[in-house]
């Protein structure tokens, strides 16, 4: 459980650690609160030779309201996340999903930004950046641009964030209280094998799902079902479209099969619960 | 303190007191084996095979031998022909088994076998060598299923053995057939006893000392069995025994993982010897979960002879057992301890037991919580509620029926066992009375009538502990202690039997203080070293205190017996005429003329005023050689209720009612009961130890082995009968593995109950939500 040697600086500012991506290309790794880098460079998984600490960049931690979005600044950790009175009030399914996150430590140190870009399979943020709609921008060498969360998970471990750039703001939209998030946690880990945020307004869902598949998905079929007649009496059936079309995984933790089966129960309870906040 | 010795406070005993032990281990100020430091310290890092079975075609060792602070690479071709092999202290007759060297010689048998290793000036440097060392192997198949390694044809784990089968073993008591003939039903079933790994919170790791210039070799471990590793150790390095001290500083958990002598234990002595340099070595947790023993991993086939009102008529097992590669301390013993126990608190006329133990390519299995008594009780548990099922019987009442009365006790066994004294019947009143069972059997009516998958569990079990006599063990099973009144008037007292995180520094001193008449905190109790600790047989099968605890009782008297010549003495008076109670010696004719230990003390050693040949000194050491094991037992109920949609098991009611003999203290007994519990809610909910077909342990982290956390500890009602043991004068049973033992059953029970309805009749553990929502779902897809 000992990392091989690699070199450690700190970035002053978002600029310099930009400057320093660039000059140490693939050898270097960005180091937020470290709660998927360490532990991987630990079993020599991962072997950066430089890392580059971000951790104490205040500029990127915050979370504050921007022209009617909410802006997060991808240092802020879950427990942030989890204790924002702003969010409790404004997008409540935010702090939801972060006391669903690994225990109180890991919430204190894990980021929400790091989460994101490492785009585990089995995280929670990412049903949550789905069913939120959120929008992510992203800092690079040639200056900054936005990524649609529609767009923002790529592959299994992979985002969109390309080498040399650095996520800069997460931005979500306020939503009612008809919120929820329903979790099927991996016993050891305590990953999700599945995991389901719900956001319904405006008569219609919106249904982002972890855990399952590869990457993290919107349940579209289901979604259609409800879409523009929301009723509770449609919910049973438009959960069981919850893994439709999606190529589930299958492990020593969970089968497709049952991931799948997962899917739909937990959209289900977690609409359900939704429906019974309005 | 306030209270002279003369006026102690007495009645410790049977108090829930607080360890004093705690306050060390929650303030992290106690010394385990990886806060060891040593001028010029060496470190050790291992490197492990990536295969289950390989040819090692060749080793390089160049690259990571040149790596600045690298002091040495050592392989199998370097050490082995050095050192002995690694003891197994309970062959089988018959055995088939490799010779366990230190390293791998030319092949590598199991995915985490050592091939060689660094010593470098710093762990950093060590690890990082590891990855210079180039190892060229040959695969070869793996034998990964103990079933298939039985099968003609099939890979073999040792090729040079022959076969794959280990040795064949078989227990009998009463006329079997004839028992079969008489039933009027025979139930069958056949259960698998997952492997699991301990997973003991500190993993291993050694310090090793060699002191040239005394040809003296201290080796500090994290090890349950100090006494025992130096009986073990001294011939494998060629040191004498007497030049030989084993420490067992603070031990973060055991669980009969450190119940063992390791092959890192004798490389990291040798290092030190070799190189003349103190060498440290601490294992990793993906170390530990390759390379440290693993549990169960039993797969039986029962049959019960029952007659139709559920009398037990006879059992029938043929049990295949896991070895893994290499036979540990106690590998081919465990299978045999579930034999031994098969027939659990009933009244059988007849058992037989075969077992067949076969070798893989996985880590060797050994004694894990209970050590083959779990795998016994949970098999017979399960059968009775089986039995019950078969015959549209309530399962209480075939228990009750086949329980034997307390008149019976001692009572024999179909296998061969004298159960000490027992009083199941009381056990399980108690039990029924605080899980209010009526009451859960109404709810249980009512949760079924509203579609509710709800179960009730119960297990009434039995087990052995306070192994044992010396005549059922390998060496020796007795206990030592020492009991010393030293001249300021404070008791140290040394135990052979190697608490380690148990208690027994509370309890002994309670013991003793009771017995002395002083205060609890003017007694200290060592244990760990053997330079301390002269003789010892340590700690495993929950022994200590029935066993341990009798040595420095016995102490106790000989210093009291001792100290009346010296104490009529000084009172002027003839020693028939001095009695005893507890911190007073006094003269019976005038009871006013009394004298307390800390006089006798201080006379006893300055010896200016001693009776003519009264040896100076207020000492005494005892071995006790127990006549019997002990035989602790109890009843557990459980109420459940299973989410059909996830196949997620809630347990709404855990009462356990344990009988461990006479307590010393109430609060280690419930915090032994809970540990054991939470053991148990492991193996029957969700631990695995998977290897796939390629031999790779696919369970080595806590990513992807899960081990209970708090929040998977429901609220326990814990309670107690106490039937006092006749096996020792303490009349204590012992109760470190009886929460594992009596819970596991009873746990499984209650959630085969919540399915009984749907006509699941059996699924082996653990009984992860997704297969039982597989079964509940093939169930309503037959009824459709």
């Amino acid at each position: 459980m000992i990392p091989a040697a690699f070199d450690y600086v700190r970035a002053g500012s978002l600029d310099e650690a930009l400057k320093l991506l660039s000059k140490h290309g693939d050898d270097a790794k960005l180091l937020a609160g470290g709660h998927s880098l360490l532990p991987a460079m630990k079993l020599r998984l991962a072997q950066p030779k430089v890392l580059i600490d971000i951790g104490r960049l205040s500029e990127l931690n915050y979370i504050r309201e921007e022209g009617g979005k909410i802006a997060i600044g991808p240092l802020t950790t879950h427990f942030e996340i989890e204790s924002s009175s702003l969010l409790r009030d404004k997008c409540p399914l935010l702090p939801e999903v972060a006391g669903h996150i690994g225990d109180v430590q890991v919430r204190n140190r894990g980021t929400i930004g790091g989460s994101i870009v490492h785009a585990d399979p089995a995280a929670d943020w990412p049903a949550a950046i789905l069913a939120l709609d959120a929008e992510m921008e992203v800092a690079g060498p040639k200056g900054r641009r936005t990524i649609p969360a529609s767009s923002f998970f790529v592959d299994m471990l992979q985002s969109a964030v390309q080498p040399g750039e650095i996520l800069s703001a997460i931005r979500v939209l306020t939503t009612p209280k008809t919120v929820a998030y329903e979790k099927f946690a991996q016993k050891a880990s305590g990953f999700a094998i599945c995991g389901v945020a719900v956001v319904v307004e405006a008569g219609a869902a919106r249904i982002g799902i972890t855990g399952v598949s590869g990457k993290a998905y919107r349940a579209t079929a289901a979604e259609s079902t409800l879409r523009g007649k929301f009723s509770a009496s449609l919910i049973p059936g438009a959960s069981q479209k919850a893994a439709q079309g999606v190529d589930a995984l299958s492990d020593i933790h969970a089968s497709a099969e049952y991931r799948s089966h997962l899917a739909g129960v937990l959209t289900r309870r977690a609409l359900e619960r939704a429906l019974a906040r309005a | 303190m306030a209270k002279t010795k003369e006026a102690a406070p007495q009645g410790y005993v049977g108090r829930a007191i607080k360890r004093v032990e705690d306050p060390r281990l929650i303030k992290g100020i106690a010394t385990y084996v990886d806060d060891m430091t040593l001028p010029g310290l060496l470190h050790a890092a291992i490197l492990r095979s990536p295969h289950a079975h390989a040819k090692l075609k060749s080793i390089k060792t160049d690259a990571a031998k040149k790596l600045a602070g690298v002091v040495a690479v050592l392989t199998g071709a370097d050490v082995n022909d050095k050192l002995g092999t690694i003891p197994c202290a309970a062959p089988m007759p018959d055995q088939k088994s490799p010779a366990h060297t230190v390293l791998a010689g030319n092949r590598v048998y199991f995915v985490g076998h050592p091939v060689a290793v660094v010593v470098a000036k710093d762990k950093t440097i060590a690890r990082d060598a590891l990855d210079l060392i180039e190892v060229d192997y040959d695969a070869l198949p793996a034998v990964v299923d103990m079933e298939k390694a039985l099968e003609k044809g099939a890979a073999l784990a040792h090729p040079e053995l022959g076969t794959n089968q280990a040795y064949k073993w078989s227990l009998a008591g009463g006329d079997v057939d004839a028992e079969f003939k008489k039933a009027d039903k025979i139930v069958k079933a056949r259960m698998r006893h997952q492997r699991l790994i301990p997973m003991a919170m500190e993993p291993r790791g050694c310090v090793a000392l060699w002191h040239a210039g005394e040809g003296t070799l201290t080796l500090w471990t994290s090890t349950q069995v100090p006494h025992l590793v130096r009986t073990l150790l001294p011939g494998l390095v060629h040191v004498p025994e007497n030049k030989t001290r084993i420490v067992a500083p603070e031990v973060g958990g055991g669980f009969g993982s450190k119940l063992n002598l390791y092959a890192e234990e004798v490389l990291v002595s040798h290092l030190a010897i070799r190189l003349n340099a103190p060498v440290k070595w601490i294992e990793g947790r993906r170390e530990n979960a390759t390379s440290t023993i693993h549990g169960r991993d039993q797969i039986g086939d029962y049959e019960v002879a029952v007659k139709k009102d559920g009398t037990l008529l006879a059992i029938r097992s043929h049990t295949l057992a896991d070895m893994g590669a290499y036979l540990q301390l106690l590998t081919p013993a465990i299978p045999t301890l579930t034999g031994l126990m098969i027939t659990g608190c009933y009244k059988f006329k007849a058992m037989r037991m075969d077992v067949t133990a076969v070798h893989t390519n996985k880590m060797a299995t050994d004694a894990y919580r209970g050590a083959g008594r779990p795998e016994a009780i949970y098999a017979i548990e399960r059968l009775v509620d089986l039995v019950a099922d078969d015959l549209g019987l309530d399962p209480l009442d075939v228990r009750l029926k086949n329980l034997p009365k307390p008149s019976e006790f001692p009572f024999k066994t179909a296998t061969g066992l004298s159960y000490d004294s027992g009083n199941y019947q009381g056990a399980l009143k108690k039990c029924q009375e605080l899980a209010d069972y009526k009451g859960l059997l109404k709810q249980r009516d009512a949760a079924r009538k509203a579609g509710k998958l709800f179960g009730i569990g119960l297990s009434t079990y039995v087990e052995i502990c306070a192994l044992g006599p010396s005549k059922i063990m390998a060496a020796g099973g007795w206990e030592w202690g020492c009991v010393r009144i030293e001249i300021s008037g404070k008791v140290t007292v040394i135990t052979g039997a190697t608490p380690h995180g148990q208690g027994q520094e509370t309890s002994f001193a309670q013991i003793v203080a009771d017995r002395l008449g002083v205060p609890m905190e003017d007694v200290v109790v060592m244990r760990g070293d053997t330079a301390v600790a002269h003789f010892g047989r340590d700690t495993y099968g929950s022994r200590a205190t029935a066993i341990g605890g009798t040595a420095i009782v016995m102490s106790i008297d000989k210093i009291i017996a001792k100290t009346k010549i010296l104490a009529a003495a000084l009172l002027k008076t003839s020693p028939k005429n001095v009695e005893y109670k507890p911190g007073l010696f006094y003269d019976k004719k005038k009871p006013k003329n009394s004298i307390g230990w800390g006089k006798l003390a201080g006379e006893a050693y300055i010896a200016k005023n001693l009776p003519p040949n009264f040896e100076p000194g207020l000492e005494a050491s005892s071995f006790f050689e127990p006549p019997n094991c002990t035989f602790p037992f109890g009843t557990h109920i459980v109420a459940v209720e299973i989410d059909p949609d996830t196949g997620r098991t809630k347990i709404l009611k855990y009462v356990g009612v344990d009988d461990c003999g006479n307590q010393i203290n109430p609060l280690l007994v419930e915090g032994q009961v809970q540990g054991g519990i939470a053991h148990s809610l492991g193996q029957v909910f969700f631990e695995n130890c998977v290897y796939d077909e390629s031999g790779q342990l696919l369970t080595g982290e806590f990513m992807d082995y899960a081990i209970p956390r708090a929040g998977d500890i429901p609220d326990y009602v814990l309670g107690s009968t106490v039937t006092p043991s006749p096996s020792n004068p303490l009349g204590v049973k012992g109760i470190g593995e009886a929460g594992t033992i009596g819970s596991t059953p009873a746990l499984s029970n209650a959630v085969h109950d919540a399915l009984s309805p749907l006509g699941i009749r059996h699924l082996d553990v653990p009984l992860t939500p997704e297969k039982v929502w597989r079964a509940i779902r093939d169930a309503k897809g037959g009824k459709r």
